[in-house]
């Protein structure tokens, strides 16, 4: 038998919190971005769970999203079957809320953020599964496999459980939720590795189309393209191994003030 | 592009001072993995500020980067030499050391112990070699640093490693490697020291690690399958779970604990993957049983020569990381692998301050960054391997309050060959009334008390003495009687080694159903053989009743004397064989929950110590 690799080493340690998670909570859901990392998810949960995904899969949808990323949604959640639910935040759409009046740290936090907390009140759900890598951002380095949130869906990043030997945090009080977070490990490298790997499908977006393609995606306002000539997963790769900025580059709201992402996250952004 | 292999995860400690983020830095900088130009700007800051450049600053650099505002409990380090890729593990923070580490170090493959040659083994050297020993972290290179300051003595690292040496083996520890070094000079990191160390013809710190086996031995241990789901999605039926050791193949009969039942694998199943015929530890996989036996979340698949401990009694050196103390008498909930059950702290032995290793004896609370020796009783079977033979299912952590409280290692837990007991595919099979109901019904649970000791230590009395005061109490107990049960159900039954077996089995079983009925039953046999005894308690606890062993002790020539039914007196004659204590062994209990001394407890006293103990694990779980 060979050798297992590092890929395998962080698809079996998924595939294991997938299923711990399966069985802790009552009410799972986990968001679906249509980006890479959402894929790898929903690519995983098929794996944990022998080519089904036992629990809905949320989009948040800002009302911006670019129409290439809904084609994929629609195709995506006929191609594995998905329980999708779409959610808007109508109430601030009502109000005037968006990139063409306010600033993308509000916007996304109405939009993105409020939305996610409405549908978690109204579907009652008690776990999060989400996609959140340590390698991307510096306000993630502390992030636990199960990381809890409570009723305000604040995250107390000072006094987290300790989590060892394969014990997590799984019984949230009442009113408060649970990330799940199977991706922590893993970096954007290793990423775009598994999906060459397993061949997942994924958004043309990502490679590129006249010199320029989208590394990180959001919503169309605000996400811009970087250059690049990666037309292949193996050019992406190689590209990534050379370059120094962050994958979240692209993003506006993240540089529209200092800290804006780690206020974000402390007010329920993932 | 070729598959990159598993990366070994190696955690650096060692006494504050003595050059670990040195070290690091240097690592990380002879291994060209920093970031390009970070070096120049370090440099170009000290010249700055007119400081000496340091390597340490280099991980200082790193952290504060990662960090931002926010204080980080363990950090992860990239690196790569050659050979293979690493990852650094660094428990930064003295304050919430024991958490920081434990929670780094559980994961690591191997450690990295620091020592400045020029300070020698001090206190935090000793503490982390704890730590690592208590988490089964087993390949250790020690780095005798700062060299430089020691005018790169042959001697003082000979003395230095002799010493260490020594204390590593109180602990059980043999360390791979010592290796000495100068990490601000970059002497013996990446490059051989052969100009300052001439004498010295090991290898390098990079090359020192390059030796450890990567490739974890896990999988040639014995199979330790444990389940976490059981699913339906389809028409199949598939058990889900982790192999935490050893190995499962197709066409492999497993059985199942704690309900002991088998079955063989009849696939392995996948998703968008090619099919295949085994998989082997630290795999999350999903299998198909041929025959439909019942399984559950939790339950621990093995192969039939080498099954796991089953036992509701626990050793554990346990650490404490809250600020609740643990205390005697307090329950908590277990978690070991995917199994969950309800505990009891039934014994502190002896409570160890982490920081400075003073062992205080005897029973007091655990305090935080406490270590201690104690004894639990759970409510449930609980499966387990000593953490010395198979570490994954010898680590549980106790939760309070939602909360991971503390963590633990099990030892001195006693194997049996489960083959001879087996009950072959019989499912047990489960009335509409749960034991909880009748517990709550009946205001007490059921339970097997099993009195153990000589002929003559008086089992008989203090069963018939304890049986009333249950009564009293309105309690339901009955005592099984060794007479009374060869008069009937083991008449067949005489006195060779065969038939003793079979006649506990049979009075094991027969408790069982008894316990399971609601009924505190007590047993009074001789039952001289400590595997017999054992298995009395692996068969009660199959019906989830408590079992309480309790040793009837008194001396031989006290039992003797006593002689009431002249048996002594027979055996001494040779009138009758395979006596025990005469010409056949009694193997007293090494762990019982309860002993009582006859010689020195009058009946009444006896049966209020028993009491004691006996009437709190009988209440009804809330």
């Amino acid at each position: 038998m060979s050798a297992r690799t590092h890929l395998d080493a962080l698809e079996n340690q998924s595939v294991f919190i997938f299923r711990e998670a399966y069985h802790a909570f009552k009410n799972i859901a986990m968001p679906w971005s249509m980006g890479k990392d959402s894929n790898v998810l929903i690519w995983l949960a098929n794996k944990a769970f022998f080519g089904r995904v036992p629990f809905p899969v949320l989009h948040i949808d800002t009302t911006y999203e670019f129409p290439e990323m809904l084609e994929f949604r629609d195709w995506a959640a006929k191609h594995y079957r998905l329980k999708l639910i779409v959610k808007i935040n109508e109430e601030a759409r009502a109000r005037g809320v968006g990139y063409e009046r306010h600033d993308p740290v509000t916007v996304t936090h109405e939009l993105k953020t409020v939305a996610l907390q409405q549908v978690l009140a109204e579907h009652k759900f008690d776990a999060l599964i989400t996609g959140i890598r340590r390698d991307e951002d510096p306000t993630r380095a502390k992030e636990r496999y199960f990381s809890p949130r409570n009723a305000q869906y604040e995250w107390d990043y000072k006094d987290q459980p300790p989590e060892f030997w394969g014990q997590f945090a799984s019984n949230p009080a009442p009113g408060e939720h649970v990330r799940v977070q199977p991706l922590l490990d893993w970096t954007e490298a290793d990423i775009w590795r598994y999906i060459e790997r397993e061949k997942i499908p994924i958004p043309q977006m990502y490679f590129a189309r006249n010199g320029q393609r989208f590394r990180s995606l959001g919503c169309s306002p605000i996400t811009k393209p970087v250059p690049s000539h990666a037309a292949t997963i193996a050019e992406i790769i190689a590209e990534l191994d050379q370059t120094k900025t962050s994958e979240r580059a692209g993003r506006a709201q993240d540089h529209h003030e200092r800290n804006a992402m780690q206020k974000l996250r402390a007010r329920g952004f993932m | 592009m070729t598959a990159e292999a598993e990366r070994l995860k190696i955690v650096f400690v060692g006494h504050v001072d003595h050059g670990k983020s040195t070290l690091i830095g240097r690592i990380l900088h002879d291994t060209n993995s920093l970031p390009e130009g970070k070096l120049d700007l370090i440099r170009q800051a000290c010249a700055a500020e007119a400081m000496e450049f340091e390597y340490a600053f280099v991980l200082d650099a790193l952290l504060e980067e990662q960090a931002q505002n926010i204080t980080i409990d363990t950090t992860q380090i990239p690196f790569r030499t050659a050979e293979r890729r690493y990852v650094i593990i660094d428990a930064p923070g003295h304050k919430e050391f024991l958490k920081n580490m434990i929670t780094g170090a559980a994961n690591a493959d191997a450690a990295l112990l620091v020592i400045a040659a020029n300070e020698g083994v001090r206190e935090q050297s000793r503490r982390h070699a704890y730590l690592l020993s208590l988490l089964g972290v087993k390949q250790i290179v020690v780095v005798v640093n700062k060299m430089d300051l020691a005018g790169y003595s042959k001697d003082l690292f000979r003395e230095i490693e002799r010493e260490y040496r020594a204390f590593l083996a109180t602990l059980g520890m043999e360390p791979r490697l010592f290796v000495p070094a100068s990490a601000k000079q970059g002497e013996n990191v990446a490059r051989p020291a052969d100009a300052v160390m001439p004498w010295y013809s090991g290898p390098t710190v990079l090359q020192a690690l390059d030796q450890l086996d990567g490739s974890r031995t896990a999988h040639e241990q014995p199979l330790r399958f444990c389940v976490q789901d059981v699913y339906r999605f389809d028409e199949r039926r598939i058990i889900a779970g982790r192999i935490e050791s050893g190995t499962l193949r197709v066409g492999d009969e497993i059985v199942f604990s704690p309900a002991n039942k088998s079955s063989v694998v009849a696939t392995i199943e996948t998703w968008n993957a090619p099919s295949r015929s085994s998989a082997t530890a630290g795999e999350s996989i999903g299998i198909t049983l041929r025959e439909q036996i019942f399984v559950e979340r939790g339950y621990v698949g093995s192969h039939q020569q080498e099954t796991p401990i089953e036992t509701n009694r626990v050793h554990a050196d346990v650490f404490w990381m809250v600020d609740s103390p643990l205390r005697k008498g307090a329950a908590y909930t277990l978690r070991l692998a995917t199994q969950e059950v309800r505990c009891q702290v039934v014994a502190i032995e002896q409570v160890m301050d982490s920081a400075t290793l003073g062992i205080t004896p005897g029973e007091r609370d655990v305090a935080r960054n406490e270590v201690a020796r104690v004894t639990l009783q759970t409510r449930a079977p609980l499966v387990v391997d000593n953490h010395d033979r198979i570490a994954h299912l010898g680590r549980f952590v106790l939760v309070d309050q939602r909360r991971i409280c503390g963590g633990g290692v099990v030892f001195g837990g006693v194997y049996t060959d489960r083959t001879s007991v087996k009950s072959q595919n019989i499912s047990w099979s489960e009335g509409k009334i749960t034991a909880h109901q009748r517990a709550t019904r009946n205001g007490h649970r059921g339970a097997v008390v099993w009195l153990t000791g000589l002929s003559g230590s008086g089992k008989s009395t203090i069963a018939r003495a304890l049986e009333a005061e249950l009564f009293r109490r309105a309690i339901h107990g009955y005592v099984l009687d060794g007479d009374n049960i060869r008069h009937g159900l083991n008449s067949n039954l005489g006195f060779s080694p065969e038939d003793r077996v079979e006649n506990i089995r049979r009075v094991s079983e027969v408790a069982k159903l008894m316990a399971d009925a609601g009924t505190v039953v007590i047993t009074a046999f001789i039952s001289p053989y400590r595997a017999d005894r054992r298995r009395a308690r692996e068969i009660a606890l199959e019906s989830k009743a408590e079992f309480i062993e309790v040793f009837v002790d008194a001396p031989l020539p006290v039992c003797e004397q006593r002689d009431p039914k002249q048996l002594y007196q027979k055996a001494r004659a040779g009138k009758i064989r395979d006596f025990t204590g005469i010409d056949a062994p009694y193997e007293a209990p090494e762990d019982p929950e309860i002993a009582v001394r006859t010689d020195q407890q009058t009946v009444e006293e006896s049966v209020s110590t028993i009491l004691e103990q006996l009437l709190p694990r009988l209440r009804p779980e809330e």
